[in-house]
């Protein structure tokens, strides 16, 4: 089996009394999507930047693409892409003198640069856009412009930092799609994220990070099971109901809510079965549902609260 | 050709593109000189017994003034940069780690080359002339965009520890224009305090100052021209591995 494409022990670093990372070790194979998911302030974004040259860790190691993050630095950085949360483009300068620009910065020589630039703007729907100065783009667009950016040296592995925080719910799906164009060429990614529906989507395991350790790693199935897997729920016209309804369904409650005529039963029970049983037995409902764990589920399970309640304070 | 300045090329075009899409940027550096220029001559110049035409002892110490200043283009480019994680763009591509300043500070060599010849120009104008040799006044603007070049490190270095455009600037007029009017750039220092002359002898921007008029309208040298160009040569020499240094360490806010 090739070495993984992102490797990573014990990574610690602080912030003069702020453990950013306390011991955080990643892994991803190549070509694969790795998210990281986590709130602001969590550590992720300090993560990218040992494993992209721009922060040297405290303690651990870290390889990437096969080359150390440290000792290997400036011949990793031409083996890398990096996108951010920012948008990290010249707003003075054209689509195609962005591109240009870090094409030849990558040392990839006048004429590759060109036509590296020409084609991801093709790619990344920026043709049209390409002699407008940067600072005229939308956001979304100005996104596009710096995954391409990222992508102009061909890096066999990409970091993308929150790529769509931020972005309206098209321009997310938009960018999803060439994240995963990338992939289906055997581009590795890391991903960072908040965004619970984004990890679901784009990675193939996931390391839930929190106060600068992964508490949890896995696919998003493993994690999910982890916390329960499927659920019935049935809402019941008459909370009198309950009791017949859970002795129909094989006795087991999950949850029954004191105001609210809804009974939910762990496992896997058909749709169709459920609702013969509910009928053999006289419950009348009004919804049924199998009802599978979110990502959310998983972080409250871990974290004991929700993803979104946390404070903004990312180190 | 080496890779540290063919980067430093790539990144000099990047600055250069952008002064030209905000000429607003250019015209605003052009009006203080002309306005100083303007205020000292008709204001002052009256009052100022120089012992010889005012003009011509103005217009090399604005000059020199003027282009201490065009290095602030340099720190508040950076802190724009560092802003909006270009930097950090850069420094995670394998690029040269001194291009990015190196790249910035020439582009400050181009718009001060440009600030020079306004000045020169608007001097014209009120009635400076030039009354040395070709090759002298060659070597006193080349020894001028070197002292200017000093500066542009100077600011780089100060841009790398703001966090404001705005702070940057401020640290800049602050600290550097006291500096340059404690000095030969707009009266002659005989007439100061006495600390303040002791001050004024030693300051660098009088030994540019007289190295400039020697250059241009032919007052005495002393040791000023071999001087000015030795501190410009260690001011580059100090600060240009200090900004790169702290350039290496840099994070975006």
């Amino acid at each position: 089996m090739p070495d993984p494409a992102i490797i990573a022990e014990g990574l610690q670093k602080s912030y003069g009394k702020v453990e950013a990372l306390r011991g955080v070790d990643l892994r991803a194979e190549a070509g694969s999507v790795l998210g990281l998911l986590g709130p602001n302030g969590a550590g992720k974004t300090t993560a990218v930047r040992i494993l992209t040259t721009l922060l040297e860790a405290d303690a651990g190691s870290a390889r990437v693409a096969g080359l150390d993050v440290k000792a290997d630095a400036k011949q990793l950085r031409g083996r890398i892409g990096l996108a951010g949360q920012y948008a990290a483009v010249d707003e003075n300068l054209t689509g195609f003198e962005n591109l240009d620009m870090v094409g030849r910065l990558y040392h990839l020589g006048k004429p590759t640069a060109r036509e590296r630039a020409r084609d991801l703007l093709e790619r990344f729907d920026l043709s049209d856009a390409a002699d407008r100065p940067a600072k005229t783009y939308s956001g979304g667009m100005r996104r596009r412009l710096d995954l391409a950016a990222a992508l102009v040296a061909h890096p066999p592995v990409v970091f993308l930092d929150e790529p769509t925080t931020g972005l309206d719910p098209r321009s997310r799906i938009g960018l999803w799609e060439t994240i995963e164009a990338r992939v289906a060429e055997g581009t590795t990614v890391l991903l960072t994220t908040q965004y619970l529906d984004e990890a679901d989507r784009l990675a193939d395991r996931i390391a839930v990070i929190d106060h600068g350790t992964v508490i949890a790693e896995g696919t998003s199935d493993e994690l999910k099971s982890q916390i329960g897997g499927e659920r019935l729920e049935v809402k019941l016209r008459d909370t009198a109901d309950e009791e017949k309804a859970i002795r129909a369904l094989g006795g087991i409650c999950d949850d029954v809510h004191a105001e609210f005529p809804l009974v939910t039963v762990p496992g896997h029970i058909p749709v169709a079965d459920a609702v013969r049983a509910l009928d053999d037995a006289g419950v009348a409902i009004d919804d049924i549902a199998v009802r599978r764990p979110t990502l959310d589920d998983v972080f409250l399970t871990l974290t004991g609260r929700p993803a979104e309640e946390v404070e903004d304070s990312d180190a | 050709m080496p890779e540290m300045v063919a980067d430093a090329l790539v990144i000099l075009k990047r600055n250069l593109i952008k002064f030209r899409r905000q000429p607003e940027m250019l015209i605003g550096y052009t009006i203080q000189p002309i306005m100083f220029v303007l205020l000292f001559v008709y204001v002052f110049g009256g009052s100022i017994d120089t012992g010889m035409d005012y003009e011509d002892f103005l217009i090399p110490g604005i000059i020199v003034q003027n282009i201490t200043f065009g290095g602030a283009l340099t720190a508040v480019g950076l802190v724009e940069d560092l802003n909006k994680g270009l930097i950090d763009r850069f420094r995670s591509l394998p690029m040269a780690r001194s291009a990015v300043l190196a790249g910035r500070t020439l582009a400050d060599v181009v718009v001060n080359l440009f600030g020079v010849i306004i000045v020169i120009l608007v001097g014209y104008v009120v009635g400076f002339r030039f009354s040395t040799s070709v090759p002298e006044v060659l070597y006193g603007i080349l020894l001028l965009l070197l002292f200017g070049y000093a500066f542009s490190w100077i600011f780089a270095l100060v841009g790398l520890y703001s966090t404001s455009a705005e702070s940057a600037q401020q640290i800049g007029f602050t600290v550097i224009f006291p500096i340059t009017f404690i000095s030969s750039a707009f009266v002659p220092i005989q007439n100061m305090p006495a600390p303040l002359e002791a001050f004024a002898e030693v300051n660098p921007f009088t030994l540019a100052v007289d190295a400039m008029r020697h250059l241009f309208v032919g007052t005495p040298a002393g040791d000023s021209v071999w001087q000015a160009t030795l501190w410009s040569v260690g001011l580059v020499a100090v600060f240009a591995p200090l900004a790169v240094m702290k350039y290496r360490k840099v994070s975006a806010r």
